[in-house]
């Protein structure tokens, strides 16, 4: 009994204020003459006309898909190989340092006239956006994860001669994780911006060019659904980072919970 | 690394110095290897000129803009942007984000909305700002503001849950009270936290500026970097991508400086500054 309880409760408190929200989108809008703002239920009539039964989410959408899944994955081999070459050696971080903070400060959507000189305006280009701005959080704070390994751990492994790929996997990276996966999860949502605008600047497909098109042929209530669709997808990606961080650093979260005197 | 933490402290201290002066040297070295680098590249062929213009040329449209009105009106629209868009966005994140941080039932009822709004790309919203906005400031605004609030809220959220259970527990023991708790307890305690959500907000919010200038065309560096590349003047483009680079330099440092400065008293820093 008591545990439906709980999970009820927890549904409501899930489930209230965005109700409460829509509802009051859907009521606001219903009879709105407004041009930018058109009533939610067309909208939501209008996404399957658009997104579901026409060929977008082959043509559009899965090579936007495709590209952020490369991109952000090369990014996170580069990101964490460098970081830990860099994070484990006073002399390599003290020769990089200037360098990265120089390169990493470039906001990335300007890489996008820049890379589009090298590698056209097609895939390349825009995987190698993408990269170019995950790279930054993930490698810096795979650096700092690094630096900040407890020093007690450190040298309980030298004791127990704990060395080489092991001491890495087992011990740098280990604890360099809370941090890596921070920065992938800062590096997911700046590639998500970087899929999106390199598709806006110059591009034949893709989410972030079919919505534009529908701005500037002044489609409204279609590009509605874009940006609607565009939310979800940002929300299920987090979604799937928040999942993949719970399984990787579950170990992390019980270490917290231990130190909170294991009091939920 | 592997000083014991015994050693004498004067001598401590002098190879603190030798190693800090080591450190700058190499950093300088690994600049200097990086400029080389951006001359002799293209100079060498392995890229095309056309491409990569010689770091020598780059530096000669820089020299260039520095003497035009017009770059100088772009740079303050984009710094304008920045600010007015961050400051907004840190307000609010820090106002919102204590109220909900300390009070768990509305922590419980909003976190679902947040977890949704938050990572919706503030992107999406370029079509509907330039439809309602056009050009205008406003339009940055809304782009640099919407990304930047929630880095902030973020932090402060997870900074208010951080709290030291013995701390809070001690405190209540000591009968501090509700407002003297947030003050010496959990301010303490999220400032770090606020202070990183800062930094990483700033950041993005110099992307979303330049970008809103790159895709919307609003006034400012962005959309000199558009003009010249369409124009094909590639060393204009790189001279003012450095210059945004320059920019991004600036916003961390300043944001780097205001973390040492408030956290002066966290041991993250003390042990910095004894390593």
């Amino acid at each position: 009994m008591r545990l439906a309880g709980r999970i009820v409760r927890t549904l409501v408190a899930a489930l209230a204020l965005p109700t409460v929200l829509l509802a009051l989108w859907w009521v606001l809008t219903a009879d709105s003459e407004s041009y930018y703002l058109p009533p939610l239920s067309e909208i939501l009539a209008d996404v399957d006309d658009v997104w579901l039964r026409s060929d977008r989410l082959s043509v559009d959408v899965a090579p936007s898909l495709l590209r952020l899944t490369g991109g952000f994955l090369l990014a996170v081999l580069l990101g964490v190989a460098l970081g830990v070459a860099i994070g484990s050696s006073r002399r390599l971080r003290a020769f990089c340092e200037p360098v990265l903070e120089f390169l990493r400060a470039i906001p990335p959507p300007v890489l996008v006239p820049v890379l589009m000189l090298f590698a056209g305006i097609g895939d390349a280009m825009k995987v190698l956006v993408i990269v170019s701005g995950c790279l930054w959080p993930i490698l810096l704070n795979t650096v700092e994860g690094v630096r900040a390994v407890d020093e007690v751990l450190v040298e309980t492994s030298r004791c127990y001669g704990v060395r080489g790929p092991a001491r890495l996997w087992h011990l740098v990276v280990r604890s360099a994780s809370p941090q890596i996966v921070t920065g992938m999860r800062q590096g997911l949502s700046i590639g998500i911006i970087l899929m999106v605008i390199s598709e806006m600047f110059a591009a034949s497909n893709g989410l972030g060019f079919s919505i534009i098109q529908f701005q500037r042929t002044f489609a409204v209530t279609e590009m509605w659904t874009g940006i609607l669709l565009l939310g979800l997808l940002g929300f299920l990606l987090a979604t799937l980072m928040r999942l993949f961080e719970r399984h990787v650093l579950n170990w992390y979260f019980g270490l917290r919970q231990a130190q909170r005197g294991g009091s939920r | 690394m592997t000083t014991p933490s015994t050693l004498a402290a004067p001598a401590r201290q002098s190879r603190a110095g030798r190693r800090a002066g080591g450190n700058l040297l190499l950093g300088g070295l690994g600049f200097a290897t990086f400029l080389l680098l951006m001359e002799a590249v293209p100079r060498a062929g392995i890229v095309s000129q056309e491409y990569l213009p010689p770091l020598s040329r780059i530096t000669g449209a820089l020299a260039e803009l520095a003497t035009e009105a017009a770059f100088w009106t772009a740079l303050g629209d984009t710094v304008r942007g920045w600010f007015l868009g961050l400051a907004i966005a840190v307000t609010l994140g820090v106002a919102v984000g204590f109220v909900v941080g300390t009070v768990p039932v509305l922590r419980e009822f909003t976190a679902s909305t947040i977890e949704f709004l938050r990572p919706i790309p503030s992107v999406a919203l370029i079509p509907l700002a330039v439809l309602v906005f056009g050009t205008d400031l406003r339009s940055v605004l809304l782009l640099v503001g919407y990304a930047a609030f929630w880095q902030v809220l973020v932090q402060v959220l997870y900074g208010v849950q951080d709290v030291d259970p013995v701390a809070a527990e001690t405190a209540r023991t000591f009968g501090l009270g509700r407002w003297a708790r947030i003050r010496y307890v959990t301010w303490p305690t999220a400032l770090p936290y606020v202070l990183t959500g800062v930094r990483l907000a700033a950041a993005v919010a110099l992307i979303l500026a330049i970008t809103a200038e790159l895709v919307i065309g609003a006034p400012g560096l962005g959309n000199e970097i558009g003009v010249a590349q369409s124009g094909g003047a590639v060393a204009r483009m790189y001279a003012l991508v450095v210059v945004t680079g320059l920019l991004g330099v600036a916003v961390n440092a300043l944001a780097r400086r205001l973390e040492r400065w408030l956290l002066s008293w966290h041991p993250s820093l003390r042990r910095e500054a004894a390593a």
